[in-house]
């Protein structure tokens, strides 16, 4: 979800060749088509959903990190007046090994199933054990309290240090690590071991003058969505279910909810609701089975059931604890020789964590001869890691580019000229194997150089400014979408790809610009799973890519299917007809797109398309940042004086929110950055379950981000877009460490870089 | 959420009969911004809530320069903030009260349903102990004062017996080059619980450069709000300095018993005392000097 601001510093610096097309509406910043129903408070979130006869679902969740059920007793809730359904895991089908992408990394569909309801073990304090319906919620919770599981407790494990440790506490008995391509032998809780290798490391790190080598240490956060999940389900007698939900991808949901129920996925719809942020968090399913099964249990009424916010931060995907080691070698003349990294990542309680995203972060804004990169996925006693806007990659950007900082320092070099002798360009190889096209990283160091805020003087003591860059791939993936011609000249859009981040607003306007027409002419609409064809979820920064590109094709479609209709009504062959800005004309003949909609009615009929395309070309994207802090040294607390964000965005449809998703990318990086992390007691529960002791930032925290969008047009994509959401997340957390350690001398490498934490380094170095 | 009965009582005395008859079960609602989250979230049970809002002297807001402040137990935070007589008089105590919740929270939330709650980290006791504020009970056998360093006795419990209820809070008016400042360390700039707090008022001789007098307060690093009586006696009849004020800060940090939890560590906790209780020093001294 975007916060939407006023309008920062903004500076959009056109790159040199190929020149950006003249654009009539891209660029632009209309308002945007839900903002009133989103203003007045009249938009429908997940929790707005009221049908008759509703059930009111509540779950049961382990108190304990690691424990066998030996049995569920739940006589004494189904005796409770108003409870209507039960549900556990024995009402689940058991469900086979099948891996389902979702963009943001994969699952395992068994292991899906075995998170909605815990079969034979409970992995993490708050796993789902049992739920219960009933006539209101006050009676749910009390029946709840009234579920006796019997447990027998075992060891858990938190940190995946422990968890790699011999004899720890092992999740899964029938878990073998992969390791290129094959399994090896014995129980163990690394899932995978990765690697990555180019040149001959050795060699490179002789090659080096200056050879860093650090590691760090990172804590679980969480995705800190505003809105908690929430779904309404009815299941009816003749097999059909309904789910309204709010999601990131309704047929991820559609498809993740048929396979743990093993029903047909045809018999699902799901309508998604207004989502009240997501940021990966909600690309995967909870509720929505649980729900379905208690609908069909309680006679086919319908299950509403939402979270409290200590059930999001106890049970649904937090992104990675991590443990990184980074070792970096670099010339006197600020070249990197060799470049060699170790990311161990928590996956929680299944398999899955965004390690192999963090890899190919961590080294792939620059050009390294020589290289490795080792991967492990390590199983903890969590909640299964979710997908995190640019899952991974903030961690391992703070690995990077603060040793990139000190290998500036120790050999006397700014650090965004040692960035741009190693950037990399379009025809280079990314240190995870590909070759680049045309890319933005040069553009971004050269505007952020080029900032006033670069080169400001401090203006006090105990402050420091620092620097980082930051890589994300970004996904181009599957999207459908149709219009229809309305009478008046509007065009009806229907699309799939839920909108948290602005993106009905681009989508309107690439049809608008595409068929010639005004913006508010177009009406975008979310549609459910049996209106449209098939999407993939709204993640990896795909939707202004995929979805846009789709948009555009439908704009295509339309001006041939409009160019028939004018040849139909001039009496000619529809190659005769030509349309250019928004006017199709045939010599002395022309009709605006609104004048021949409103004559359809003569010209052979109405006009509706559609489209489906599996894109490709998904450009990556490339930030840098500039921070100034100031430390309290008497309390360890720092205070963010000054950002600047600079991204390449491909072509901005709607600048306005590239902005809102660069400056949203960021406060969630300061706040990964300063403060956020899951703290656990010594038996590995979660103690700090609340916005109170969960500490993003608020509004005072932050200061006004500015915001420069470079355009380096993606050679991929029809309108040289790029997806811009996750790249803002990368930098921040290397950034202000880089300025932390210039404030104080102090290099930092645990996160969250907290008052505590600050200020024991800082006694520790004063005596 | 538990169901339970909603009284809104009639008098004090009725307040009282219904406590006494509770056997323990009943809780009393001011502004409920505390107790209606924690029945809510299961931290509380409750089998009845006596509401004191409505009865006259709860709702008690009055400041003379010779008699003092009283403060009705229910009387919401915004109003004592938004009396520039009383903002005039008591900075400090202002000061901390501010900082207890947003604008909504304000409306609502008392000083008396902070004292209630107990909290070892609650905003304004460090603010009222420097004040030397007293506490006005009923009860079943009628009316007593208790000064407000002994009303919290443990984390979430106070000195109230079976059936008693704070009805209002007396703070003694300033005395002439008297000043006094409330301090907390968070995190964050806002919605956050303080890991330190910090009270101190001061009282100095016509000159400004003398301490006749002082209180020092410290809240979240012991089990209740902790007045530490020796920091202050310390700077009594020496002259301000930045080594008397260093020499206090260190008796605070001395007499702080701070935990590790999750807000904050023992370790971070013992040196934000000293650094708090310095700070708030030099704030009341130089408030006390422009007085």
């Amino acid at each position: 979800m975007t916060t939407d601001t006023l309008p920062a510093d903004t500076e959009t610096v056109e790159t040199a060749a190929p020149a950006r097309p003249h654009y009539r509406v891209i660029g632009t910043r209309p308002v945007r088509p839900d903002g009133v129903e989103k203003v007045v408070g009249r938009a429908l979130y997940g929790a707005d959903i009221y049908l008759p006869g509703t059930l009111y679902g509540k779950v049961v969740r382990s108190p304990h990190a690691h424990a066998r059920i030996r049995a569920i007793d739940v006589s004494r809730a189904a005796a409770l007046p108003g409870v209507k359904a039960i549900a556990t895991a024995a009402d689940l089908p058991l469900v086979e090994d099948k891996i389902l992408v979702t963009g943001e990394g994969s699952v395992n569909q068994r292991y899906q199933s075995m998170n909605t309801l815990a079969r034979d073990k409970v992995l993490y304090h708050g796993h789902a054990v049992a739920a219960v319906a009933a006539v209101s919620p006050h009676i749910a919770e009390e029946a709840v309290a009234l579920i006796e599981v019997d447990y027998e407790v075992l060891p858990a494990v938190i940190d995946v240090r422990d968890a790699m440790a011999a004899g720890a506490p092992v999740l899964h008995d029938d878990l073998r690590t992969a390791e290129e391509g094959r399994k090896l032998d014995g129980p163990t809780n690394v899932a995978e071991h990765l690697r990555y290798q180019r040149g001959d490391l050795a060699r490179g790190f002789a090659e080096a003058d200056v050879i860093v080598e650090r590691e760090f240490v990172t804590a679980t956060v969480h995705q800190g969505y505003i809105e908690p999940h929430a779904t309404t389900v009815l299941a009816n007698a003749d097999g059909q279910i309904t789910i309204w939900c709010s999601t990131q991808g309704a047929f991820a949901v559609r498809e993740q909810t048929a396979d743990i129920l093993q029903t047909p996925i045809s018999r699902i719809r799901v309508i998604p609701t207004e989502i009240g942020g997501g940021f990966g968090g909600k690309l995967t399913v909870y509720l929505e089975p649980i729900a379905a099964l208690l609908s069909r249990k309680s006679g086919y009424r319908p299950v509403k059931m939402a979270m409290s916010r200590a059930e999001v931060f106890a049970a649904t995907g937090p992104t990675s604890a991590s443990v990184i080691r980074v070792k970096l070698g670099a010339t006197r003349d600020g070249r990197i020789t060799a470049a060699q990294a170790e990311l161990i990542y928590a996956a929680g309680a299944f398999p899955g964590s965004p390690v192999g995203a963090g890899a190919g972060v961590i080294f792939n804004c620059y050009r390294i001869p020589n290289l490795q990169i080792d991967g492990y996925d390590v199983l903890t006693n969590q909640p299964r890691a979710g997908a995190y806007r640019a899952p991974g990659g903030t961690n391992a950007a703070f690995a990077s580019e603060t040793v990139i900082d000190e290998v500036c320092e120790r050999i006397g070099m700014d650090p965004i000229e040692f960035r741009l002798r190693n950037g990399v360009r379009e025809g280079d190889y990314r240190a995870t194997g590909p070759v680049y096209a045309r890319i933005g990283l040069r553009e971004t160091l050269e505007a952020a150089r080029r900032h006033p805020h670069y080169t400001a003087p401090l203006g006090g003591p105990n402050r420091g400014r620092g620097v980082a860059s930051g890589y994300w791939g970004n996904w181009d993936g599957t999207s459908s979408a149709s219009a229809t011609v309305n009478p008046d000249g509007a065009v009806s859009l229907s699309e799939g790809s839920p909108d948290i981040g602005g993106s009905r607003a681009s989508m309107a306007m690439i049809l608008a610009e595409t068929l010639g027409i005004d913006v508010t002419d177009v009406h975008p609409r979310i549609v459910d799973t049996d209106s449209v064809g098939y999407n993939d979820v709204t993640g990896g920064s795909r939707t202004t890519h995929g979805t846009g590109w789709a948009v555009y094709d439908l704009g295509k479609k339309l001006i041939a299917a409009m160019s028939q209709r004018a040849a139909h009504l001039w009496e000619v062959e529809p190659e005769a007809i030509t349309f250019a800005d928004g006017v199709f004309s045939c010599g002395d003949h022309a009709l605006s797109f609104k004048e021949l909609a409103g004559r359809l009615g003569e010209a052979g009929g109405p006009v509706m398309v559609s489209t489906t395309m599996e894109t490709t070309g998904a450009g990556p994207g490339f930030a840098t940042h500039l921070v100034d802090v100031e430390v309290d040294p008497e309390t360890g607390k720092v205070t963010i004086l000054r950002y600047t964000a600079v991204q390449d965005a491909g072509t901005a449809i709607h600048p306005s929110y590239v902005e809102g998703q660069m400056q949203g990318g960021v406060a969630q990086g300061i706040g990964w950055a300063l403060n956020e992390e899951y703290v656990y007691d010594q038996a590995g529960r979660l103690v700090n379950a609340s916005y109170l002791d969960y500490r993003i930032p608020t509004a005072l925290d932050l200061p006004m981000i500015d915001t420069v969008i470079v355009e380096a047009p993606n050679p991929g994509h029809p309108l040289g877009v790029r997806g811009v959401g996750e790249t803002p997340i990368v930098p921040p957390a290397a950034a202000v460490a880089n300025a932390i350690y210039h404030a104080t001398g102090i290099r930092m490498t645990t996160l969250p870089m907290s008052p505590p934490r600050l200020l024991e380094a800082i006694l520790a170095k004063e005596s | 959420m538990q169901a339970f009965d909603y009284v809104r009582a009639a008098s004090v005395e009725d307040a009282v009969a219904r406590l006494a008859a509770s056997g323990g079960q009943a809780y009393v609602l001011s502004g409920g911004t505390d107790l209606i989250v924690q029945l809510r979230e299961g931290r509380r049970s409750a089998r009845v809530v006596v509401d004191v809002k409505g009865l006259p002297e709860f709702g008690d807001l009055s400041y003379d320069p010779d008699m003092g402040l009283l403060i009705g137990a229910a009387t919401p935070c915004w109003r004592i903030a938004a009396d520039a007589a009383i903002a005039s008089a008591f900075p400090g105590l202002v000061e901390a009260i501010s900082l207890i919740g947003g604008v909504q929270i304000q409306g609502r939330a008392s000083i008396g349903g902070n004292l209630c709650n107990a909290s070892p980290a609650a905003d304004s006791i460090p603010a009222l102990i420097v004040h030397a504020a007293v506490c006005e009970i009923a009860g079943p056998s009628g009316r007593r004062s208790l000064p407000v360093e002994e009303f919290c006795i443990a984390p979430g419990r106070t000195a109230l017996q079976p059936g008693e209820l704070l009805v209002r809070v007396f703070v003694p008016p300033p005395a002439q080059h008297s000043g006094a400042a409330y301090l907390r360390f968070i995190p964050r700039n806002e919605m956050d619980i303080a890991v330190v707090g910090a009270g101190a008022a001061v009282t100095l001789d016509s000159h400004g450069e003398r301490f006749v007098a002082a209180r020092i307060a410290l809240g979240a690093v012991a089990p209740t709000p902790l007045y530490v009586a020796e920091a202050g006696a310390a700077l009594a009849g020496q002259p301000v300095s930045p080594d008397t004020i260093a020499e206090a800060a260190r008796l605070a940090r001395e007499a702080a018993r701070p935990i590790d939890d999750l807000r904050g560590t023992a370790a971070q906790r013992r040196h934000l005392s000293g650094v708090l209780v310095r700070r708030a020093l030099e704030r009341a001294v130089e408030r006390a000097r422009a007085r």
